[in-house]
């Protein structure tokens, strides 16, 4: 049994203190906009963490395509954490998405490009899971796992531009902005500091999971190689 | 790799379970959205182009997954993965006959949903788009249930599998269909027809290259 390694309790650590310090910036730093109010202070954590779902995403279609090359067990356990974490992070997002649409486009949910878009990448995610659960034999889970995460990030943008065709609501906060959108702000400094901010620690908070969750998988697969000794 | 379609098409002429089954499964699907839809003369000219490709998609899913474990349950599979063959060509092979056998039920499916509903089908447009939304969706369709036969949920697993995957390739011809059957203008249908293009040739180039993986043993 390897001890938890120390450099990972002091990320622990630092990511604790830098998620105070990011919801103190987010509630108190960051100036009420003026048109939507309080409800806007959501958008620093939704644009974070759908930031980090997508992240994970690629990273699990990046180390897809390195166990098909390699076929080396360990990009299959950081394959897999990555899409777990992926998938809270993309819950997240699209939740607090419908919290903040509900007072600003008055509905819960539009079919509009980009939610449809996370939904379905969800969908494809959790495919990917039912799918692993299916196969017995690791190194064919693996390679299948694989395979399908690339299938299913390469199908993503697809997905996207061909929602996009039809109109969007959905404002663009970050880059052109398209004057048909609703609920589209302009950020002061004060409100980009804490938007970067909480993108960054949302990026340490990644890290931490992945480094968790991959040394999780290890873990696990040690103690089935011991219980397979231990059958024999 | 025409002597695995051949394969396909000959054991296929002897049993028809497969189109015989897609094509039931397809009317069936026509007639439920009668009653779901109440394909009225109004609604119909907008619902049209959604009911068909529900429809194929539906038959189509099918008939993947028939196609697939056939060969899994025969130990086919096994026999054409020992032939000295490249694996690609196994899998172009499935892929040509899994669209040969969706195209033969859409062809049958387009006259008939025409004289039930009274509406002319017969669109140049219409025609390639169904070919052009087919070969995206055999492209990955034969891939993933290569996968999803393998597998301990397999005739459940398939449809998950494939149809978030599968979306732009049902939001585009949907449009495109839809665009040509109320006569809008090519300017307007072209941005589909060229999502339709890019889509089959990405994902029949990445099914290509994956597939070795998949049928590894």
């Amino acid at each position: 049994m390897d001890p938890k390694p120390k450099l990972l309790t002091i990320l622990d650590i630092v990511t604790a203190i830098l998620f105070a310090i990011g919801i103190y910036m987010v509630f108190f730093y960051a100036p009420t906009e003026v048109v939507m109010g309080d409800v806007q202070r959501v958008f620093y954590f939704h644009v974070a963490a759908g930031w980090v779902g997508m992240l994970s995403f690629l990273a699990a279609a990046i180390v897809g395509i390195a166990y098909l090359r390699s076929g080396d067990h360990k990009w299959d356990i950081v394959g897999v954490a990555a899409v777990e974490i992926g998938i809270i992070f993309a819950f997240i997002n699209v939740v607090t998405g419908a919290i903040w649409a509900r007072p600003i486009w008055n509905t819960w949910w539009t079919w509009d490009p980009r939610l449809t878009t996370a939904t379905i990448m969800l969908l494809i995610y959790a495919a990917y899971l039912l799918l692993r659960q299916g196969i017995d034999d690791p190194d064919r889970r693996g390679r299948f796992g694989a395979v399908y995460a690339i299938i299913g990030f390469l199908s993503v943008p697809l997905t996207f531009f061909s929602a996009r065709l039809f109109r969007t609501i959905h404002p663009v906060v970050i880059g052109s902005s398209d004057p048909s959108a609703q609920g589209t702000f302009d950020m002061t400094p004060m409100m980009l500091q804490t938007f970067l901010f909480s993108l960054f620690i949302f990026s340490v908070l990644f890290a931490d999971l992945m480094w968790h969750r991959v040394r999780l998988g290890k873990l696990s697969e040690k103690v089935e190689q011991l219980k397979l000794k231990a059958m024999r | 790799m025409w002597a695995v379609v051949w394969k396909d098409i000959a054991a296929e002429l002897r049993s028809r379970e497969l189109l015989s089954a897609m094509l039931v499964f397809a009317l069936l699907v026509i007639l439920i959205f009668n009653f779901a839809l109440e394909l009225d003369a109004k609604t119909r000219s907008t619902v049209t182009a959604g009911v068909l490709w529900v429809t194929f998609a539906f038959a189509g899913q099918l008939g993947l997954n028939r196609s697939m474990a056939m060969e899994k349950d025969r130990g086919c599979l096994d026999g054409l993965l020992l032939a000295p063959v490249d694996r690609s060509a196994i899998y172009f092979g499935k892929a040509i006959s899994n669209l040969i056998f969706m195209l033969i039920v859409e062809i049958i499916v387009l006259p008939v949903y025409s004289i039930l509903y009274n509406i002319n089908l017969f669109n140049p447009g219409l025609i390639l788009v169904i070919i052009l939304g087919s070969v995206g969706y055999v492209a990955v369709g034969t891939l993933l249930s290569s996968m999803a036969v393998q597998t301990r949920t397999r005739d459940i697993l398939l449809p998950i599998l494939l149809f978030p995957v599968i979306v732009p390739v049902l939001i585009a011809s949907v449009k495109a269909s839809a665009g040509f059957l109320q006569g809008i203008e090519i300017a307007e249908i072209m941005p589909w027809l060229n999502l339709l293009i890019v889509y089959d040739v990405i994902f029949t180039a990445v099914a290509f290259m994956v597939f070795d993986y998949i049928v590894e043993e």
